[in-house]
């Protein structure tokens, strides 16, 4: 329900649990209290002073072929009266929100 | 209007401040000039100024401005390059040639004379740069607690040149809007200073005089329909302004709107939106749609005119419709763009 | 074509470029996430027109909600009801935090702040909302000491910087504000601060979902589930949905495309009949979420019945600081008056939040109501439903 905005962390204070984190070229300080594991060079989300998450490019990849298959034009899917019989294969996106 | 005490929203360039001058100001001491709502007022003077016969009267651009800005140092200027930069563009906005200005400092008891001198000197480099001259002043002392510093006030005045008449009220379906450059800058770099937001690379005030640029569009697009700076209440009331007193629609394109990434950033950090946050050095203009490729050219080859963009057109109102601000997003919806109401809160969830 | 992404990690992200090719597996580590990629306007595009199409080969009326206050602004601001298909409907739920805080609960945080001594520290969003007769905001203006923070850890320097007064934090927020509440309140017992406490009106969100679900007045088909709070809980407390009700939600980030992309695999389940609770999100949610955070308030926080505007008492929905931390609970520590609750007349915000009214069907939208003179927190609250479509009203 909240506003997180999602930076580089380009420093960090493991004894503090605090990190300098660069969201489109404003620095913040931020909490690392939530997320113990995260490292210099890391892209975090950040909501009210804490990181909340750390943010995966390879996951954001994960929603972008979603997206392609989502749009991919497969009207033989939905239920058409005088549609042809589905083919065999189907670009179910379903496995990819499956972890 | 029913506030029975005058509120900080009151001073915040939007809807709030509009009530406060229609309901308190015009109604007390309105006239032709002040009831056109433009920056400057414009009014005749010499032979011919009160109607006689046979004389053309010389038409001066007057406009005040009062400067109150805390910090009063900040990224990229001080309260004094403001206040020059303020009342030069107000008049300039006119069309008119900006001569001179007053300037009236009211100072706080204990006021570093170091800082005054910094402002000050800052207030002659940029009035050098206007090609202005300060010809006249006032200075007060109030107690320590009062003026929070410094306040300075300025007022400005220029001679319009025979047959210009911009005013906000020109706008015509097909004419094209115009902005100088980046949105934002001046209200972020105050506002981060405030909530100690820190940049990588800091974010500057963009306070410039603009008269000259000002000059050069006029003279590629003689016929450009009016100019204003939206400084508190930022892009969205000045177009307002446009819109209600020309009686038209005007739409502009999200994807057009030049802003810098950081204030990009800053705004979504803050949950503020970029078209309602004052500007110091950025000009709006709407031109002829025939001239509007030259007003562009113009602005680009002036300083602090490099990021110009064509950002929106005017559009012919609906029948019963309100005159209002549309902007279209990357996927063909539009919505409406209001003024702010008062002031702009950071919101969090 | 822009340069691969593992290159451009240093640069700050440009909005509105194109997006990057597609980075092999083995990317460089701190790969920067392709964030334009989620406003690039023609997926944007194409997503509606694939919303477009779907709902139109469903032929039947689709109710999707969402019930995140970011979520509620998202839609407005990119201008998405107005290029929805005529069979599909977008309706904002109880997703703004402040505006679902109970009259009795802002009156309790007023009378707070007339408290001798009270430094009020508090979320921007709280500061307007009208309690019975007052707000925050005329208390500042009448002299009490109301200070905006971005982080209650801007609370605990308050305190530490003003050890003669009594620093409340107002605590108002979902999932995804609480586990910092939970990490200040441990902070501030690990200083030893005397002069700090927090007046907790924190809430849970699956209760409101199952409240929703459970109302017979309003036929939701989909969720559209809220982002950052699911990066805290997971998906696990979703489950309910699909289990008890056949209601498919899907979790969502806050780009364009992130919710076109969920209006549309909602769309899909609906067309098939399929119930099942996805994740749109990865990069900020994954399946698990936080533990570390769910921890943090569990330690910190228990479970309470609470009061919702326009949901009722929904049990076990709001969270109470344990009595282990009683001296950072205002509400233990400080005996104030609070007025007796008066509702403000003729406000709809309760039917508004829980969908059976859409803003601007409010006898009071536009007139005695706008964001100039509102009449309830809906209106106020820049993350209200009636706020948003005010805002960003797509008159045709």
């Amino acid at each position: 329900m909240c506003l997180a905005v999602p930076g580089k962390i380009t420093a960090l204070d493991a004894d503090a649990a605090t990190a300098t984190v660069n969201m489109l070229g404003v620095e913040q300080r931020a909490s690392t209290c939530l997320i113990p594991t995260a490292q210099v060079g890391d892209y975090v989300l950040v909501h009210a002073g804490f990181g909340i998450q750390i943010v995966s490019a390879e996951e954001a990849e994960e929603t972008l072929k979603l997206v392609a298959d989502l749009t991919e034009l497969v009207e033989d899917e939905l239920p058409v009266a005088d549609s042809d019989p589905a083919p065999a294969s189907d670009p179910e996106p379903a496995a990819a929100g499956a972890r | 209007m029913t506030d029975t005490t005058v509120l900080l929203g009151h001073g915040s360039g939007g809807q709030m401040m509009k009530r406060l001058i229609d309901e308190m100001f015009l109604e007390a001491f309105g006239n032709p000039a002040l009831n056109e709502g433009n920056d400057a007022g414009v009014a005749p003077l010499g032979a011919g100024a009160d109607g006689e016969a046979g004389s053309a009267p010389v038409r001066i651009a007057m406009s005040t401005d009062s400067f109150v800005v805390t910090p009063q140092f900040f990224p990229g200027g001080n309260i004094g390059r403001l206040a020059v930069c303020g009342t030069v563009n107000d008049v300039a906005t006119s069309g008119a040639r900006v001569r001179y200005l007053s300037c009236g400092f009211i100072l706080e008891e204990g006021y570093p004379m170091d800082k005054l001198r910094t402002i000050c000197q800052s207030m002659a480099d940029t009035a050098r740069e206007a090609g202005v001259a300060i010809i006249t002043g006032d200075t007060k002392v109030v107690e320590r607690g009062g003026a929070d510093g410094v306040y300075i006030n300025t007022a400005g005045v220029g001679e319009l040149p025979a047959g210009a008449e911009l005013s906000g009220s020109n706008c015509r379906p097909g004419d094209k809007v115009l902005v100088s450059g980046t949105l934002g800058d001046h209200g972020i770099a105050i506002m981060s200073q405030r909530e100690g937001l820190a940049f990588a690379a800091p974010i500057e005030s963009d306070a410039a005089p603009l008269n000259h640029l000002i000059a050069a569009v006029m003279e590629a697009a003689p016929h450009v329909r009016c100019f204003r700076d939206p400084t508190r209440g930022g892009l969205a009331s000045t177009l307002n302004e446009f819109a209600a007193a020309s009686n038209v629609e005007i739409e502009i394109s999200e994807e057009a709107l030049p802003v810098r990434d950081a204030v990009r950033g800053a705004c979504e950090m803050l949950g503020y939106d970029v078209l309602q946050v004052a500007n110091e050095g950025k000009m709006v203009a709407v031109v002829p749609p025939e001239e509007a490729d030259a007003a562009l050219a113009a602005m680009r080859a002036s300083r602090y005119g490099e990021n110009a963009a064509v950002i929106g057109e005017i559009l012919p109102l609906a029948e019963d419709a309100s005159p209002r601000v549309r902007v279209r997003t990357p996927w063909g919806s539009a919505r409406v763009l209001d003024m702010l109401v008062g002031e702009q809160l950071p919101r969090i969830c | 074509m822009n340069a691969p992404a593992s290159t451009a990690a240093e640069e700050p992200l440009a909005p509105g470029t194109a997006s990057a090719s597609v980075p092999s597996p083995s990317a460089a580590p701190h790969a920067a996430p392709d964030l334009a990629a989620f406003r690039d306007p023609s997926r944007a595009r194409e997503l509606i027109a694939a919303i477009n199409r779907t709902v139109e080969a469903a032929g039947r009326p689709i109710n999707l909600m969402e019930v995140c206050g970011t979520h509620t602004v998202s839609i407005g601001r990119y201008g998405f009801r107005s290029v929805m298909p005529d069979g599909l409907k977008l309706l904002s739920g109880p997703g703004c935090p402040v505006c679902v805080t109970a009259n009795a609960d802002i009156d309790h945080a007023i009378a707070l702040a007339r408290m001798d001594g009270a430094l009020i520290a508090t979320f921007g969003d709280m500061v307007r909302v009208p309690g019975s007769t007052s707000s925050l905001a005329a208390e500042k203006a009448a002299g009490h000491d109301v200070r905006i923070v971005y982080s209650p850890l801007d609370a605990l320097d308050l305190a530490a910087e003003n050890p003669e007064r009594q620093v409340i934090f107002m605590g108002v927020g979902f999932e995804t504000t609480t586990p910092a509440i939970a990490a200040c309140i441990l902070e501030a017992e690990a200083r030893d601060l005397p002069n700090f406490s927090v007046f907790s009106a924190h809430k849970m969100t699956p209760p409101a979902l199952k409240a929703i679900a459970d109302d017979p007045e309003t036929r939701i088909d989909g969720f559209i589930l809220p982002g950052h709070v699911s990066t805290i809980t997971g998906l696990a407390p979703y489950r309910f949905l699909t289990e008890q009700y056949r209601t498919p939600g899907v979790v969502t980030g806050f780009e364009p495309v992130d919710i076109l992309a969920s209006v549309e695999w909602l769309c899909r389940m609906v067309a098939r009949g399929e119930a099942r609770i996805e994740n749109a999100y990865q990069r900020g949610v994954s399946a698990d979420g936080n533990p570390v955070a769910r921890a943090l308030v569990e330690q910190v926080f228990e479970p309470v019945d609470a009061a919702w505007r326009g949901l009722g008492t929904l049990p076990q929905s709001g969270l109470a600081i344990r009595p282990a931390f009683a001296r950072f609970d205002a509400q233990a520590r400080f005996e104030v008056p609070v007025e007796p609750t008066r509702e403000p007349a003729g406000c709809r915000c309760g039917d508004v939040l829980r969908g059976a009214l859409a803003p601007n069907r409010c006898p009071l939208f536009g007139r005695a109501c706008t964001p100039e003179h509102p009449v309830g927190p809906c209106m106020v609250s820049t993350e209200g439903s009636c706020a948003a479509y005010f805002r960003y009203r797509e008159e045709a």
